[in-house]
């Protein structure tokens, strides 16, 4: 970092009260204002960023890069032979934060926990309407179905009895929207007539606490100096919010923070040969595909679809839509998540076998559509772009496909329907790292007419995802899913395009910043070298 | 003078209503709403969206909306934000000081350089100033302000000038409080040791980018006010009277060529708050600019109905106040009745 911040960083090290005379600081250029400060209450990734990643725990935790599950505030849990009910074995000696607005007089216990999933799950719950209470995450992993009762069995034991069998549930509790807040800091509010309080001004029991934030500009968080893993090696941690990406990179390059995410295609090249930047990457955990609509002639049959997707020239998508930034995908799951099986055989690029496919099929003169979405997402930067290199590669095979759009909120809500037409562009990036997570979520069976927009119910698949979501022997589990990517391949409800490749510049005093897969950004275990 | 002031207020009272159903329609005809934009690819069940759309009140005929929504903005609350669940009057007005203190230095700047400017080229006509003077507003002028603004950072704020710093309000490892949310009074208040001068340099960029569009047009319609009374007979009159030249430009000549310059400033505020948006988004500027973008793609229509009735409002205010300048300047007005 340069002279200017090292100087005025003394006027912060006062106004923090930190003693240390040299207060390491770092400065992330966040893409935008969080919703909120509790991750239950909302959806986007700045308000994880804000909450949930430095602030909060779970049960259980991401080891911070990967998919694997961690103890977090459970130390251990045991899984019931019937696979009904979950019992955590609570961590001890664990400390809230002391905020200005909250001192706790007692450490975490399972009230906490019953507070945190009661609040989101019992619509009784004094807290549950709370700052307009909708529970997104909570209801779209299908908590309020699935969870049968939460019961407190001591102070230091909590069990889930479920409805039935979830093996991803686990998984499910590692995700942002199952963090534990303080019960004792809700009651305190409760009682002072502010609730809402608790979802604008976070007690965790994380690595950073909350300092201040001012809408669209910045948000301060010094480091928890009891935090139980121990205090994080930097002291303050600095989101300056910058929505422009190019203006994040030249404030990376004047010095201005060190670490920033959602770079410019366009920029990576000068960021790569940068000697003041390392830029990190890594596979994103999405998926880009085109859904056939597979209810529908010609698209019911295996081999049109198979013929389609072998006309398809994913290189060229990739180096033109993806500016490189991008890999070609072959199983409807990224390669960052268990199970992915590397032995399926993609379908290889080759116009004249697809011709001679289709004609074998007795499909001639096709004429259909490709949705183009309007909207830049990670697994898909330009929808229309590829939109059209696959109506030009299918127009060399005697397809004549007309591109059309909607509205992103349109877009989403028509592709839903069964009756629709034409082959639709879209994509999915992962909420838990598990392989259920995608497979069962847009290609179940339950999912036709919603998420499932190729309407793919298929049997022999749907009884391998359906028997994975009951064992819990983690290697079984990883067997199925292998058969059922070798299932899903050999049927071709989508074409598999893309995985994104994840970019994020650093700067090169950064160390130990790992991507995280889920893409949010973990300042834990990351320290500053002068 | 008073009654003068009266009817203006009267015609503002069936403008506020115009706009009030105006900027209820306007969101309302986009297609998608905020439920369904808040799931994304997620999605959400029909159960849920009806739910949801029922506790946000969305689910009401659009007239009985309007008319709970209007006895609410009589009584002073503009409803609460479906994204942050944030009061809007209070999310504006704390995001508003930033804007009016971008917006105010833009317009200093685009007058103290602008009206000069356009004086000289207009006593100057047909010589190389007026032709050079004239071409960079009309270049001004067309510029993007997203183009300009990154041109500004890339020239002056990277390596190797580093004159000004790249983004944001004032240097980020400055925390003081902020009584009045403008940053230039707040730095000076905290007592910090070069927070002022902090807080000065990172104004100068934004205030350039967006106030060169003002300031190209205010120079462009000072020239040719200018021009245009130069040729009056009282202007003749005062320089067969001998008067010196600056005496007639600047004070006979100046004073009566500001009519004009003075109703393009006063619209300028519209096209500033406009220009606000993107300067906001490229310098992350806490202002209303970014934060009205950000609500109408998430359909927050309680932010975007507020919003533009509080912008629209403020451009009112501002245009009846140019009208009662008018009189201030010249006695012609003040005078006619």
């Amino acid at each position: 970092m340069n002279k200017k911040l090292s100087t005025t960083a003394l006027g912060l090290i006062m106004a923090l009260g930190v003693t240390a005379a040299e207060a390491k600081t770092l400065v992330f250029c966040s893409e935008g204002s969080p919703e909120g400060f509790n991750p239950s209450l909302y959806t986007a990734g700045t308000t994880f960023d804000a909450s949930s990643r430095q602030v909060f725990n779970k049960l259980v935790e991401f080891t911070t890069g990967t998919t694997n599950i961690e103890p977090g505030l459970a130390e251990s849990w045991e899984v019931s032979d019937d696979g009904l009910e979950y019992t955590f074995h609570l961590r001890q000696g664990v400390k809230w934060q002391t905020t200005e607005g909250f001192t706790p007089s007692r450490e975490f216990n399972a009230d906490d926990v019953v507070f945190s999933f009661a609040r989101q799950w019992d619509k009784e719950h004094p807290y549950h309407g709370v700052s307009g209470g909708s529970y997104e995450y909570f209801n779209g992993m299908s908590m309020p179905d699935l969870i049968k009762d939460i019961v407190k069995v001591d102070d230091y034991t909590v069990k889930f009895v479920l409805n039935r069998p979830e093996a991803p549930m686990i998984a499910n509790l590692a995700m942002d929207f199952a963090s534990i807040l303080s019960a004792e800091y809700a009651d305190k509010m409760m009682e002072a007539g502010s609730p809402e309080k608790v979802d604008l001004e976070p007690v965790g029991t994380g690595p950073f606490q909350v300092v201040a934030y001012q809408k669209d500009a910045v948000i301060r968080f010094k480091a928890h100096p009891d935090y139980w893993r121990g205090k994080a090696d930097i002291d303050n941690l600095i989101f300056a919010i910058t929505p422009d990406a190019s203006v994040r990179y030249q404030k990376l390059k004047a010095g201005e923070c060190h670490v920033m995410p959602y770079p410019n295609p366009a920029d990576l090249e000068a960021m790569g040969s940068d000697p003041d930047i390392n830029l990190l990457q890594q596979e994103g955990l999405n998926v880009g595909y085109l859904a056939y609509n597979s209810q529908m002639a010609p698209f019911d049959n295996p081999k049109v679809r198979k013929a389609l997707n072998m006309a398809i020239n994913k290189e060229a998508i990739i180096d033109g839509v993806f500016q490189g930034a991008g890999k070609v995908a072959k199983n409807p799951i990224p390669p960052t998540i268990w199970s992915y099986n590397e032995n399926t055989e993609d379908d290889a690029y080759d116009p004249e076998a697809a011709k001679a496919m289709l004609a074998e099929a007795g499909v001639t003169n096709l004429k259909t559509s490709v949705w183009a979405m309007p909207v830049q997402r990670p697994y898909n930067p330009n929808a229309r772009r590829m939109a059209e290199l696959i109506q030009a590669d299918w127009a060399k095979i005697g397809v004549e496909a007309e591109i059309v759009s909607f509205e992103w909120g349109e877009y989403l809500e028509r592709s839903k329907d069964v009756n629709r037409d034409g082959a639709v562009l879209l994509g999915w990036t992962g909420d838990n790292g598990d392989p259920d997570n995608f497979l069962a979520v847009l290609l179940g069976c339950d999912a036709v007419g919603g998420a499932n927009r190729a309407q793919w119910c298929y049997q022999p698949f749907e009884d391998l995802i359906q028997e994975a979501k009951t064992v819990s022997d983690h290697d079984k589990r990883a067997e199925i899913y292998q058969e059922a990517q070798v299932v899903f391949k050999e049927q071709a409800p989508w074409a598999t395009i893309a995985h994104s490749v994840v970019f994020k510049p650093v700067r090169k005093e950064v160390k130990n910043f790992k991507i995280d897969p889920f893409g949010g950004h973990v300042f834990y275990g990351v320290d500053i070298e002068e | 003078m008073f009654r003068f002031l009266v009817t203006r207020l009267a015609y503002l009272i069936p403008t506020f209503f115009g706009i009030t159903i105006l900027a209820f329609a306007f969101i309302r005809l986009l297609p998608g709403d905020p439920v369904t934009l808040l799931a994304g690819e997620r999605g959400v069940t029909p159960e849920r969206h009806a739910l949801l759309m029922i506790q946000f009140g969305f689910d009401k005929p659009a007239w009985q909306q309007y008319f709970y929504y209007i006895a609410d903005v009589l009584q002073g609350d503009l409803g609460k934000s479906v994204v942050t669940k944030q009061p809007v009057l209070q999310e504006f007005f704390t995001l508003f000081p930033a804007t009016l203190e971008l917006s105010f230095c833009a317009i200093v700047f685009a007058v103290v350089i602008g009206l000069p400017a356009g004086v000289v080229a207009a006593v100057k006509r047909g010589t190389w100033f007026d032709h050079t003077l004239m071409g960079v507003a009309l270049t001004g002028y067309s510029m993007p302000i997203f183009w300009w603004a990154l041109i500004l950072i890339i020239l002056f704020s990277t390596p190797p000038l580093s004159w000004t710093p790249v983004s944001g309000r004032i240097d980020i490892l400055y925390y003081f409080d902020h009584p009045t949310g403008f940053m230039l009074i707040d730095s000076l208040l905290s007592g910090e040791k070069g927070a002022f001068t902090s807080a000065l340099r990172h104004l100068i960029l934004p205030t350039i980018a967006l106030g060169t569009i003002p300031l190209a047009i205010i120079a462009r319609q000072t020239r040719s006010a200018m021009l245009e009374v130069l040729s009056e007979d009282y202007v003749r009159t005062a320089r067969a009277k001998g008067l010196p030249p600056w005496r007639i430009v600047g004070l006979h000549a100046l004073r009566n060529a500001l009519i004009p310059v003075i109703t393009v400033i006063g619209l300028s505020v519209g096209v500033l708050l406009a220009g606000a948006i993107l300067t906001e988004t490229i310098f992350a500027w806490p202002g209303i600019g970014k934060w009205m973008v950000d609500s109408i793609s998430r359909r927050d229509y309680p932010s975007v109905q507020g919003g533009l009735l509080l912008i629209a409002g403020i451009v009112m205010i501002v245009n009846l106040t140019v009208d009662l300048f008018y009189g201030l300047i010249n006695p012609r007005i003040r005078h006619r009745r």
